[in-house]
C-alpha cells in the first residue's frame, strides 16, 4: 500500500499525480519534451534509455513501462530492449548507444561519477552536444522519477501485459491524467 | 569547463537550462510549485532546506550552496545553522517535524525502496500530512535529478558563498517559475 492516501488501483506515477495533479504538470511536461520533443536521439532510444536508468535504480514500475514503450518504438527491432537490460556491452546497438548508456550509468550513480573519458568515448563515435545532453538530463529525470514512484510506494501491477498495454499508449506521448480517464 | 559546448558561461543549473530552454520550462515550473508557492502546511525555508540537505548528500556544491542560501534567507540565519542543519539535523534546532521529513528526504535520496512504513509513521505523528509527505518525497526525487543535471555536464559553481547569499532575496522575491538564466 502507498505511503499517503492515493487512489486505490491506479499504479505508478499516475496515481500520484492525480493527488498532486499541480506538480504532475510539469513532470509530464518534462517526459514529454524529453521523451517525445525534438532530439537528435530517437524516442526509442531515449525510452531505452529511461528504461536502462529504471533498471540500475531498481524501480520495477518506470522500467517496465518505459521498456514496453521502447518496444513499441523499435517496432522489428524490439528484442533489443531486453538485450540491453540483460547485457548493455553486449546488445546489437550501435557504439555510440552503448556510450551513451555508459554515461547514462555514470549519472545514475552520481552526476560527478561522469568522467571526461565517458564524454570523449561518446564523442569519437559521433555524439553531438545535444545527444550527451540529452542523456544526461533523462538519466537525471529517471533518477527522479524512479525516487518518487517508489518513495511512496505507490501500486506497482506485476502482470506484464498491463505494461504492454501502458507501452503502446505511452508511444503516443505524455499527458497529464485526469481523474475522469 | 562543462562537457559540452553550452553557448554561455553561466554557472551551475542556468548553463544548460539556458542551452536548452525547452526543458528549463517544466524544471523551473516544478522547482516554483515544489519551493516557491505557497503551501498549507510547509514553509519556503523548510522545503529550501530539504533541498540542500539531499544536494549536501549528494555532494553538489552549486545547488546545496544556492539552496542553502535561500533557507538562510527564508529562516533569517547565518550561514552556519544551515551547515549544521546539513551536517547533523537531529541536533539542530529545528522541529521534530522537520527532522522526521528530513530522514525521508535521506532515504529517498539513497533510493526511493530505503523510505520505511515507520519512517512514514513517525512524520505522521509528528503532524506531517500526507501533502507534506508526497512534497517531501517529491522535492527530494527532483534533487537527485537537478544535482545530477549540474555535475553530471560538469557546471562551474562560484566558490565564494557570500555569491550565493547575495541572489537569495532576489530569487526569493521572483521565485522560478519565469527564472532568466541569464539574470
Amino acid at each position: 500500500m502507498a505511503h499517503i492516501q492515493v487512489e486505490e488501483g491506479v499504479p505508478g506515477i499516475r496515481s500520484l499525480v492525480l493527488f498532486r495533479p499541480e506538480t504532475g504538470k510539469p513532470l509530464y511536461e518534462l517526459a514529454q519534451v524529453l521523451l517525445r520533443g525534438e532530439s537528435p536521439l530517437p524516442a526509442a532510444d531515449r525510452e531505452l534509455i529511461a528504461a536502462y536508468v529504471s533498471y540500475r535504480n531498481n524501480c520495477i514500475f518506470c522500467c517496465n513501462s518505459h521498456a514496453a514503450a521502447a518496444r513499441c518504438l523499435y517496432g522489428n527491432d524490439k528484442q533489443q530492449v531486453d538485450d540491453v537490460l540483460n547485457n548493455m556491452q553486449q546488445a546489437g546497438i550501435t557504439d555510440k548507444l552503448k556510450a551513451l548508456l555508459h554515461i547514462a550509468g555514470k549519472v545514475q550513480v552520481l552526476g560527478k561519477e561522469v568522467m571526461p573519458a565517458d564524454i570523449a568515448a561518446a564523442r569519437d563515435l559521433g555524439a553531438s552536444d545535444r545527444e550527451i545532453h540529452d542523456t544526461v538530463l533523462i538519466a537525471a529525470a529517471f533518477c527522479m522519477f524512479n525516487r518518487y514512484v517508489d518513495g511512496l510506494a505507490s501500486f506497482t501491477p506485476t502482470d506484464p501485459a498491463i505494461y504492454a498495454a501502458m507501452g503502446e499508449r505511452m508511444k503516443n506521448g505524455y499527458q497529464l491524467p485526469t481523474n475522469n480517464k | 569547463m562543462a562537457y559540452i559546448d553550452l553557448q554561455n558561461d553561466l554557472p551551475g543549473i542556468r548553463g544548460p537550462m539556458a542551452f536548452r530552454p525547452e526543458t528549463a520550462k517544466p524544471l523551473n515550473e516544478l522547482a516554483e510549485i515544489l519551493l516557491h508557492q505557497q503551501h498549507d502546511s510547509l514553509s519556503c525555508g523548510e522545503r529550501e532546506m530539504i533541498g540542500a540537505y539531499v544536494s549536501s548528500l549528494n555532494d553538489c556544491f552549486f545547488c546545496q550552496n544556492v539552496h542553502g542560501a535561500m533557507a538562510g534567507h527564508y529562516f533569517e540565519c547565518d550561514a552556519s545553522l544551515i551547515d549544521s542543519i546539513k551536517h547533523d539535523y537531529q541536533s539542530a534546532p529545528i522541529s521534530d517535524k522537520l527532522k522526521a521529513l528530513l530522514a525521508i528526504a535521506g532515504s529517498v535520496q539513497k533510493g526511493g525502496q530505503y523510505v520505511t512504513p515507520r519512517q512514514v509513521e513517525h512524520a505522521k505523528k509528528m503532524d506531517a500530512t500526507d501533502r507534506d509527505i508526497h512534497d517531501t518525497v517529491l522535492i527530494a526525487a527532483a534533487f537527485c535529478m537537478f544535482n545530477r543535471y549540474v555535475d553530471g555536464l560538469n557546471t562551474w559553481a562560484p566558490q565564494d558563498p557570500q555569491v550565493y547569499a547575495d541572489r537569495a532575496a532576489m530569487r526569493a522575491a521572483d521565485g522560478y517559475a519565469n527564472l532568466n538564466a541569464f539574470k
